[in-house]
């Protein structure tokens, strides 16, 4: 079906490195318009594999399971969480922050790095929004399941009620209604209109009628025309410099949730900064824990190439260093700032009860991290993974230690109590991950993972493809 | 006029087609299109095509900021007024990060409705899609379209005139 292509179309010899030991290709040798159409548009359009298939059953059992979980809890209420007073936040806010955060990568890959005209987002950022889409979807579900009322959620909104009553604009977590919301919508807007034209190209190549209606209702009627061009790509600019603030601002008001409070160990001035890092931290972790074996399954090593994977455990060794240096500043604060009970509240932290909790937290995001120095683990895509790992466990730990030993042991002793978490907190946290892993499968099978036009501007112009 | 929709010359590549279309200004057409499975960088101004989509953005980005702010200033300090251990009734510093939230949200939402309703989508059908070669438009060819409602369009000159451009094809676009 393809006429012959012509030598301008082709991109790149061999691969080389460049003087820091950095792949310097983003694309593998030899791509044509034609390959890079037939490796992206035919996933969607034909049989899944069996490892596909098996991923997906063992996500949608973990999706029961959420459903299980979430049903016991409206029919008996927050009760069966282990969450009490003084802790009441528990593992509803620690899975909500943990998400939110997981979300970061996805617009700081898609927004941030368009911006910065960073090639390298090209085969991953579609990837990363949609990661960004289902993690929203997750960490919005849990301050909705903590509310103990879930359905008068609407009561957040601002409407005129026949109660003469409005939300309070001044609270946080009134701010992470309209901060959370945002976010979700601007991320769905930014993905779907970067996939209006990939849509498009899959409802060309389709053989079935049912294939092309289904994907010709969805691409809107896309003609590749010049002037459609010219507003896409004016409203995606748009889109990136809008989430640019975006991104920065969601995760700082999550931490002002913490951090309005008087809460020892919550009321610090180093949160926004040091949330957004670990934000986008976690969510490259994620992006890898997904990019790794998907690359692997349906063999798209000639898109996503090792340039790609050590540019993202570049960016996880950087913001995990400014993490790193977040950790140092909370305990160097509670003793620089004299306040008995901040300072009681780093001892307890890392000695208390909890104080094994806060060690691996060390060992998982400071630690194991410090391994990415190292080129050959940034190639090794199995040792990434594994690092990758660690880092989501530990950012999740994070957001633990931070809820958790705070609110167990503050001003009055004679408040204070230990939390635990039932099996139901488990649940809801692993039930979150198999809606996360059901959406991120499902759509895997349905849509064009990859951007298929913004590929083929690498190839049209194969310097763009390489970075020295 | 003519039971056509136009003439579309098919090209193999992005840099012909940037080449075809702006010889095809210069020769005076202007009801014209071309279409390219990535966006082509200076073909729209090639075609003498412009948008006011920036503008619109901004106005909404204005609307929607002035909006939540008005809001919020109407519920906390004129319509339902709580009073918090004296402080500021008009506290603004605290009504800043919802009016940055919506006057993010609604100029993404301009950006979004304008840049596909701007360009007349959705539209399931359109007369270019009568054409088979057209459907290579979003994988690996490259296309221009004299309309016939161009005022200078003449059945004969204007498909002699795409044929000195050498595309590799030439098709009639059935209305």
């Amino acid at each position: 079906m393809s006429a012959p292509n012509q030598s301008p179309l082709t991109s790149h010899e061999s691969p080389s490195y460049s003087p820091l030991g950095y792949p310097t290709n983003l694309l593998a040798p030899g791509q044509t318009y034609e390959t890079v159409n037939k490796t992206i548009a035919e996933i969607p359009l034909s049989r899944a594999p069996m490892s596909w298939r098996f991923g997906f059953f063992v996500a949608f059992l973990l999706l029961m399971m959420f459903l299980v979980a979430i049903t016991w809890l409206f029919a008996k209420g927050v009760g069966i969480w282990g969450v009490n007073i003084p802790v009441a936040w528990g593992f509803a806010i620690v899975n909500f922050v943990w998400w939110v955060g997981i979300a970061h990568a996805g617009t700081f890959i898609s927004a941030i790095l368009l911006l910065l005209f960073q090639h390298w987002r090209t085969a991953i950022n579609r990837f990363t929004e949609a990661m960004t889409l289902f993690a929203v979807a997750c960490a919005g579900s849990m301050p909705l399941l903590h509310l103990g009322r879930p359905w008068v959620f609407y009561w957040l909104f601002p409407y005129p009620d026949t109660m003469g009553v409005w939300p309070q604009f001044r609270s946080p977590l009134v701010w992470d209604v309209f901060a959370v919301g945002t976010y979700f919508t601007i991320s769905l807007l930014f993905w779907y209109l970067g996939l209006v034209p990939d849509l498009a190209t899959v409802r060309d190549r389709a053989k079935k009628l049912w294939q092309k209606k289904v994907y010709g209702f969805f691409a809107l009627g896309w003609r590749n025309s010049a002037s459609h061009w010219q507003r896409h790509q004016v409203a995606y600019l748009l889109l990136a410099g809008l989430a640019t603030p975006l991104v920065l601002s969601v995760h700082s008001v999550v931490s002002l949730d913490f951090s309005v409070a008087i809460v020892p160990g919550w009321h610090s001035t180093i949160f926004p900064p040091y949330f957004v890092a670990g934000a986008i931290y976690s969510g490259f972790a994620m992006s890898l824990n997904i990019v790794i074996p998907v690359r692997k399954i349906y063999h798209l090593e000639h898109l996503i190439t090792e340039r790609y994977l050590n540019n993202m455990a570049n960016i996880m060794l950087a913001t995990g260093l400014i993490v790193a240096y977040g950790y140092f500043i909370e305990a160097f604060m509670a003793f620089y700032s004299g306040d008995i009970f901040e300072r009681y509240m780093m001892m307890n932290r890392a000695f208390g009860p909890y104080g094994w909790v806060f060690w691996t937290l060390m060992v998982f995001n400071v630690l194991v991290p410090q391994t990415l120095w190292s080129a050959r683990i940034r190639r090794n895509t199995v040792a990434l993974f594994i690092v990758a790992l660690f880092i989501n466990a530990g950012m999740w730990i994070e957001r633990f230690v931070i809820v958790v030993t705070s609110l167990t042991r503050d001003f009055t002793p004679s408040a204070w109590h230990m939390y635990s978490p039932t099996k139901w907190d488990w649940m809801t946290l692993f039930g979150s991950v198999g809606l996360f892993l059901t959406l991120q499968f499902l759509f895997i099978r349905l849509v064009p993972m990859i951007s298929i036009s913004e590929t083929r501007e690498l190839v049209a112009e194969p310097d763009k493809a390489t970075i020295k | 006029m003519s039971q056509h929709y136009g003439l579309l010359a098919e090209f193999s590549n992005h840099e012909d087609l940037l080449r075809a279309a702006e010889t095809a200004y210069a020769a005076g057409f202007r009801k014209m299109d071309a279409f390219a499975p990535f966006p082509v960088e200076g073909l729209p101004e090639a075609l003498g095509k412009k948008t006011r989509l920036p503008l619109l953005v901004l106005i909404g980005g204005i609307i929607g900021g002035v909006g939540a702010y008005y809001m919020e200033w109407y519920a906390n300090a004129v319509s339902y007024v709580i009073n918090i251990g004296g402080r500021p009734i008009h506290s603004w510093p605290a009504f800043i990060p919802i009016t940055f939230e919506l006057t993010v949200l609604a100029a993404g939402l301009t950006a979004f409705f304008f840049s596909l309703g701007l360009s007349g989508l959705p539209r399931p059908h359109h007369p270019l899609f009568n054409v088979p070669e057209f459907e290579r438009a979003s994988q690996d060819r490259f296309f221009l379209c004299i309309e016939t409602r161009d005022p200078n369009f003449n059945r004969d000159q204007t498909r002699a005139f795409l044929q000195g451009l050498s595309p590799l094809s030439i098709a009639e676009v059935p209305e």
